[in-house]
């Protein structure tokens, strides 16, 4: 009896000392000057211009990681074709590399001087790099598997009777998967929905190479985070790191509602 | 086998999946690796092996290699105590898990940053030494090994651990003969992908490990400062490193995962 207690100290101290006390002191922190103070250093131009950038990366990103997950997910399943496994490999390549790689890649490919169609795109007025574009690729790039994850062990399960029984009655290909797939589908790409949201708001080093983090320009929350912190503004960087944090904890209460209901199907 | 949406939309779909991966990941990647030998292999060599650039790969390797250690004992002990143990708020405590995922890496440094850092409440300054990389890492890739064995241990018969003991078998005995033995592939497939996390690891190191070469600075944040210098070359090189370690790292533990298992059965 005497171990389980040990065991229990040790997991749940552990945990403490590593998530739990250094996520609470940054709550207090934020409101050491009071709640006005924090509230007045998420409310300044500059604060709302970056959570106003974040929110439009998430809004372009997730649908877009969305349907393509859907789709690959699909192909990957249902369907046989030369390269399907090396699709369903090359998916998870994101998860391999590092967020900064994944910055000097799109500079490579992008960049205004000697990136690959960089130099073109910019003759004709497009600007890829130190705007929102690159931004908002980098992100692309870095939640792009967690919809595919999450809905191809769903499909495998749900297995294709159901399917067949509606071409069998005459439905046509999207009519059985609007009316069919879709439906069965649903809380896995929900949860893999609610998965790219939270690493699409958090994402920091990719952005940070692209964006060129132009205060009021480029800064996406999570940069604004860092400015302020290097610049000596303690309740700002703490009081956006708050905002951020609220996020996560949303996001994981949404993980909860939605998993058993996926695993009822 | 049903198609989605008949043979014409399959080939559209998947199609679209892939012209989408190629563009928003393969590409950039394909870039990084040519940028790499683009001056031949020597310059590609050259690059690699400078002092800084080794020093910063070797800074990474040794403390990832340390935190997929303590999260291997780490992540079953709290896998196990979430699974067998029962105590109130044990399910907030399950829920919290995740929070390293949700929560944007950069908000994660600054939390360390208050416990551990020249303001810390209890006297522990972490702050710019190469315990603190260990430190950010450990806090990143906290739930990898607790989600792969959290599974496993739910479903893992306990008749075999019944009939161990009423055999005489100690408690530790039974652990380590009987349970351990279950969880070693999904043990080392979480510890696999800690791992590739935690070479690539970029945001949560910025502000707490102070980046001092030589000293702290891991290799995702030498290549920012190398992209920051404007050196593509020297910064493509040591990323190409970093993502054959991370692949090949995820093939090796894969590869181990899958033998313990066929040694199971």
């Amino acid at each position: 009896m005497k171990s389980k207690y040990a065991l229990r100290f040790l997991a749940l101290g552990y945990l403490g000392l590593l998530l739990g006390i250094p996520v609470a002191l940054v709550f207090i922190n934020a409101f050491q000057d009071g709640i006005g103070a924090a509230w007045d250093a998420v409310t300044t131009p500059e604060a709302q211009h970056a959570f106003w950038l974040t929110f439009i990366m998430v809004v372009v990103a997730v649908p877009l990681n969305t349907l393509f997950g859907v789709l690959c997910a699909l192909a990957v399943v249902r369907q046989r074709f030369r390269g399907r496994a090396l699709l369903n490999a090359m998916v998870d390549l994101p998860f391999a590399v590092s967020p900064v790689v994944v910055g000097l890649a799109l500079l490579l490919v992008y960049g205004r001087r000697d990136g690959w169609i960089g130099p073109w795109l910019s003759e004709h007025g497009v600007q890829i790099i130190f705007s929102m574009p690159g931004m908002i690729l980098a992100t692309m790039f870095v939640s792009l598997p967690f919809v595919v994850r999450e809905v191809i062990p769903v499909l495998r399960e749900i297995g294709t009777d159901q399917e067949q029984a509606a071409a069998t009655l005459g439905a046509n290909g999207l009519q059985t998967f609007f009316r069919v797939t879709l439906p069965a589908i649903r809380w896995g790409v929900a949860y893999g929905v609610v998965l790219t949201t939270a690493r699409a708001l958090g994402e920091f080093g990719a952005v940070s190479v692209v964006s060129g983090k132009l205060s009021g320009g480029t800064e996406t929350a999570t940069l604004f985070v860092e400015n302020r912190f290097q610049r000596f503004d303690e309740t700002g960087a703490y009081a956006a790191s708050v905002v951020l944090a609220l996020l996560a904890f949303a996001t994981l209460l949404a993980m909860n509602l939605i998993k058993p209901k996926e695993a009822r199907g | 086998m049903s198609r989605a949406f008949g043979i014409s939309g399959d080939v559209l779909g998947r199609g679209v999946a892939m012209t989408y991966l190629s563009i928003v990941a393969l590409i950039p990647l394909a870039a990084v690796l040519l940028e790499s030998v683009d001056g031949g292999l020597d310059t590609f060599w050259s690059a690699v092996t400078t002092e800084q650039a080794v020093a910063s790969l070797k800074i990474t390797l040794i403390a990832s290699l340390i935190v997929v250690l303590v999260n291997a004992v780490f992540g079953t002990l709290i896998a196990w105590v979430l699974v067998r143990d029962e105590f109130p708020g044990k399910n907030i405590v399950n829920s919290l898990i995740d929070l390293p995922f949700a929560l944007p890496t950069i908000v994660a440094g600054l939390t360390l940053l208050l416990f551990y850092g020249p303001d810390s409440p209890v006297g522990i300054n972490l702050a710019f030494t190469r315990a603190s990389i260990v430190l950010a890492l450990l806090f990143v890739t906290l739930p990898f090994v607790v989600r792969a064995v959290q599974p496993v241990l739910l479903e893992l018969d306990r008749e075999m651990e019944q009939a161990a003991e009423s055999l005489g078998a100690g408690k530790a005995t039974v652990f380590r003969r009987i349970v351990l033995p279950n969880l070693t592939p999904a043990i080392i497939a979480g510890a696999g992908l800690a791992f590739a996390r935690a070479v690539g690891e970029f945001g949560s190191l910025v502000l707490i490990t102070g980046n001092i070469p030589f000293k702290t600075q891991a290799a995702s944040v030498f290549i920012f400062s190398q992209v920051e210098s404007d050196n593509p070359i020297g910064a493509a090189a040591v990323s190409v490193v970093l993502l054959l370690v991370a692949l090949v790292v995820l093939l090796i533990f894969g590869w181990f995962s899958k033998r313990a298992l066929r040694h199971e059965e």
